[in-house]
Order: structure tokens, then sequence, then C-alpha cells
């Protein structure tokens, strides 16, 4: 490898590398965003729902199956954020087999990526759903609507930005925890800094993913406050981006 | 057209529990705005709340437009609803939605089409007066153009009743008063059954046609205003008529005399003084329009014998006056 930045060919060599680092990266977040919003959501809901005196708090007519319901998935999802990303990594190899045929590689990783994103942003629509003052529950259910119409057009379109908001959250995690994925093979740019730039005595790797990672979370932080105030109506001047940002951080934090 | 009965409400359980409602029983006539008024704490929301099973009762039957609500099941519960509007004192509104789109929620529940929703949302904005507000969001709205979306809301499924959780109550006098106003043209014009809660007085002077007294989860009394104002000893009448405490009489009597309708506008007490000789003199006064009727209170110092006094009073009494002695000799 070529350690020398005034070498020829070593900014093109560092430019491959970083692209192709990139690449991986956007390809298991992106994957395991995907998947942990179509999980994520729906568990956040019916963490809320089955509380006491939630929509679902009683399902079948029984409050003992809504009260275990609702422990079972908080057991889950503490459990899912309190292990470290790589133990569980290590730990759910055989499952990760499983589904993809492999553990190694990079679309391997997008398993344990998601199964720890998904109590991650599970948390963070629970926490955006009981803002919701319960008042606007009441209204619908005097209107008349089904529970199902109380979700979709009360909970969800009222807690989307705040769910914004903690969506970009469960993305920086994301991408935190994909860094690590170089243990089972999965790349990435956390993958490049480590072998090309640790381990190859290159520094200019490791300040170059540094650079492309600050601005992809910057990107991605900026995106979710512009629609995050958009969805709340308010002119620039009421709600300041820092706030915004702010906002679900402090919240998640306590959480915690 | 409501028609609560025996119903009973119990919050928590053993040493804890708190009775909201007591074997509480209530007629709402069809037509007519009905308002139920008690301290905070009397169970004014659970009551309110019963009636279109937010809250389901221990016990009794509600009664809604000749359903028993507390016998049919969930579904038809929700199509019931949506004939039962309801409003709030915090507007409940849905701040991801404009207020068009918080007036056509109701309709999407009902299942009405794009183009009617649209039609229906516009036709009741009309109604309340926000036509120009149809594209706003809630927070750009002020308290009363927020409650009269909540009202637009509560009507866009053309229901046969509206209940009304101390709807005004979060609002200034002049908004309370043009909300009133606003809910009384409904009533008229859509013959919309009203029963309200609260705990202004001057709500039930503006705009009912009967009340009820709620007191510690009990109908302390119940009925029409023009009966209640002249039915002895009523503690509605008395609060509709708030004279204050009786001032301490020495040889001499104290009377409050009712007045409603035509005995209003006659001479009652220059006549009293001529006939009978009397130097009256009045502790106090009201005249209020009470159900679209001239009514009053007026309470009188009598400085005369008790024999005298007792003569005045009979012959008030035969002029069809409710007279009520308060104190001093008159027997």
């Amino acid at each position: 490898m070529n350690n020398d930045p005034s070498a020829p060919g070593f900014w093109p060599a560092l430019l491959q590398v970083l692209l192709t680092g990139t690449g991986q990266t956007l390809y298991m977040v992106s994957v395991a965003l995907a998947i942990t919003l179509i999980v994520g959501l729906p568990l956040g809901i019916v963490l809320v729902g089955t509380e006491r005196g939630g929509l679902f708090a009683a399902p079948f007519g029984s409050r003992g199956l809504g009260i275990a319901i609702n422990r079972v998935l908080d057991f889950i999802v503490n459990l899912g954020r309190s292990i470290p990303f790589i133990i569980v990594m290590i730990a759910i190899i055989p499952f990760t087999r499983l589904i993809v045929g492999t553990f190694i590689g990079t679309t391997a990783a997008i398993v344990p990526l998601s199964i720890v994103a998904i109590p991650f942003f599970a948390r963070m629509v629970e926490i955006a759903l009981k803002e919701i003052d319960p008042g606007l529950t009441e209204a619908a259910e005097s209107l008349g609507a089904t529970r199902g119409q109380i979700v979709w057009k009360v909970f969800v379109p009222e807690a989307l930005p705040s769910i914004v908001l903690g969506l970009a959250t469960t993305i920086t995690s994301i991408i935190n925890f994909s860094a690590m994925v170089g243990v089972v093979a999965g790349g990435g740019l956390g993958d490049v800094a480590f072998r090309y730039g640790y381990q190859g005595f290159n520094t200019p790797y490791i300040v170059a993913v540094i650079i492309v990672i600050f601005v992809i979370v910057q990107i991605i932080a900026s995106v979710a406050a512009l629609i995050a105030r958009r969805l709340l109506h308010e002119t620039s001047s009421q709600v300041s981006l820092s706030t915004l940002i702010s906002f679900p951080t402090s919240r998640t934090q306590q959480s915690i | 057209m409501i028609s609560l009965r025996n119903v009973s409400k119990t919050f928590g359980e053993g040493p804890r529990a708190v009775v909201a409602l007591d074997d509480v029983s209530l007629e709402v006539a069809r037509g007519e705005i009905f308002g139920v008024v008690g301290q905070s704490g009397a169970g004014k929301s659970t009551l309110i709340r019963t009636v279109n099973l937010l809250e389901r009762p221990d016990s009794g039957t509600v009664i809604v437009d000749g359903v028993d609500l507390t016998a049919i099941g969930p579904g038809q519960l929700r199509l019931a609803r949506q004939k039962i509007g309801m409003i709030f004192q915090h507007f409940n509104l849905l701040s991801s939605r404009t207020v068009r789109g918080n007036v056509e929620f109701a309709l999407e529940v009902t299942g009405a089409d794009r183009r009617e929703r649209r039609r229906r949302a516009d036709e009741i904005l009309d109604l309340v007066g926000l036509t120009d507000k149809a594209e706003s969001y809630s927070n750009q709205l002020s308290g009363g153009q927020k409650q009269r979306v909540g009202i637009a809301r509560a009507l866009a499924a053309e229901p046969t009743v509206l209940l009304s959780d101390e709807a005004t109550s979060a609002l200034d006098p002049e908004t309370t008063r043009s909300i009133l106003d606003l809910i009384r043209t409904i009533n008229e014009q859509l013959g919309l059954t009203v029963l309200l809660i609260t705990h202004e007085m001057d709500v039930v002077k503006a705009i009912c046609d009967s009340a009820a007294l709620l007191e510690r989860g009990r109908i302390v009394e119940q009925g029409r205003l023009v009966e209640l104002i002249s039915r002895p000893g009523s503690r509605l009448a008395g609060e509709l008529f708030p004279l204050g405490a009786v001032p301490p009489h020495v040889g001499s009597t104290i009377i409050d005399i009712t007045f409603s309708g035509g005995s209003a506008d006659r001479p009652v007490i220059a006549q009293l003084a001529r006939t009978h000789g009397l130097d009256v003199s009045i502790l106090g006064a009201i005249i209020e329009t009470i159900g679209g009727n001239q009514a009053g209170r007026t309470r009188l110092e009598l400085p005369g014998e008790p024999a005298v006094n007792a003569a005045a009073i009979a012959d008030l009494r035969s002029q069809g006056l409710l007279v009520e002695v308060l104190g001093g000799a008159a027997a």
C-alpha cells in the first residue's frame, strides 16, 4: 500500500477506497433503516397502545394479554438496547446465517444493524407518541373513529415531527454501529479507517473517513430538522434548528 | 333525546375509590339546550363522557335518540357516536391538519368520499364563519376560532346531539359570548339537542332551556329554567339571581320576590307601599332574560309590624308572585 501522500497515485487510490467504503456504508445503513422503520414503528405503536388506558390496552377483550404484550416487548426493547453492538453481532451469528445464508460480508451485517436499531427507534416512536395529547384520541373516539383510523390519522401524523427527528438520531446511531462491522468483514467506512488508516499507518485515510461521516450526519440532521419544521407548520422564526435537533436527543438520554 | 337512568361510576377500588356519579338520572328533551352545573370535582366531566360512552358507567343505562348505548357492540357504538358531536374545553384539534382537514377528518370516519367531504366541510365552515381560515393550521388560530373549528368538526357528520364539555371555559368573556351565540344558533337552525356542562352559571343563564345541579356525583335539582325560578327554595334559581347573604335584621321582615313573565312589568313595589303603608326598602335586585323571558328577583325589607308584613306578603302571593321569607317575624 502507498503511504506517501506526495507519491503519484496516492490520492486516486484513497478516493477509490473511500468511494467503495461510502457505498457499503450507505447500502448497509439504508437497508437496515428501511427494516427498522417497518418493524420499529409498529413496535413503538404497540408499546404505547398496550399501556394502561391505551388504544390496545385489552386486545381481544383481555387486559391481561395487553399487559403481557407490553411487558414482553418492553423487555425485548430494553435487552436490545443494553447489549453492546459488537456482542450482538457475534451473538446473533446463527440467526444471521439463517436469514442471509452467511454471516460474513456487507449484506450479512445488515441483520445485526437492524436488530440493534429497531429497539432504539421503537423507543423514539414510543416517546413521540406519548407526547400526543390524550384529548386528541378522545376527540377521534367521539367522532366514531376505529382504532386503525386513530393510529394512522391521529397518532402517526401528530407524532410525525418527533418521529422524523427520532429517525435522524436512529440513522446516526446506525452509522455509528456500522463502523464496527469490519469484524464480520462487512466493509464500510469504519473498516476503511481501521484497516487502511490504523493498521496501514495511513492517517489521511482516517481523516478522510471522519470528514465523509461528519458530512453525512450533518446532512441527515439538517434535512430531518427541515422536514420536522415543515410538519409543525411554523415559521422559521418560531422554532430554531438547534432546539429541534437537541430535543429528541435529550429525551432519549432520559429514557435510557 | 338523551336519557340517563340510574347511572353510577366509581373510579379506583377499595378505600381509595372515588364515586364520580351516584345514581344519576337525567332527561334531555329533543331540541333543548340542557346545562349541567357544578363545581370542579362534582362529576360533570364524567357525566358528559358517559353520554357517548367515552366513559362506560358501572351500572345504569344511557339512551340517546332511542338507542341504548350500553347494550350495543363496539361497531354499532362507533356508528352511534357519529351522530353525537362533542366539543372540548381544550378544542382537541389535530395540529397535523388544516382547519378544513380537521373537519374532513370527521367525514373520513363516516366514509364519505373526497368530493362529498370537501363540499360538506366548506358548507359547515361557512356556517361557523371560518371560510377564510380553511387552509390555516390550528397554531395560527385564536381560542375562539379553534372552538369554532371544534364545533364545525362536531357538526360535520350531521349529528342529532351536541355535547359540550366546558367548551367556553378556556375563552375570554367576549369570545365565550360569541361561541354561546353560535351554539344557540345551531341549536335553533339545525334542531340540535345540546347537553353542556359548565361551572359558570352565566353560561346557563345565557343559553340554556333546562338545567341540572350536580353535587358530589348526584343530581340535586333539575328542570326547565322557567319552572326553576318560580320553585320555592330552588338552589339553581338562587344561583341565577345571586342576591348574596341575608343582612342582619332587627324588627323587620326580609323577603325575596321572584318576578317572571308578565309580573315583571307591573309596579309591584309601589303598589305594596301604597296599599299597606309600608316604607319598603330595596336591598337588592336582579333582572335577567332567562329562557327568552324577563325574570327577576328583588330583596325587600318590610319595616312594619308582623301582622302588617304578613298581610302584605299574602297580598303579593295572591298576585301570583313567588315570595320567600328570609328573616324576621312574618307569620
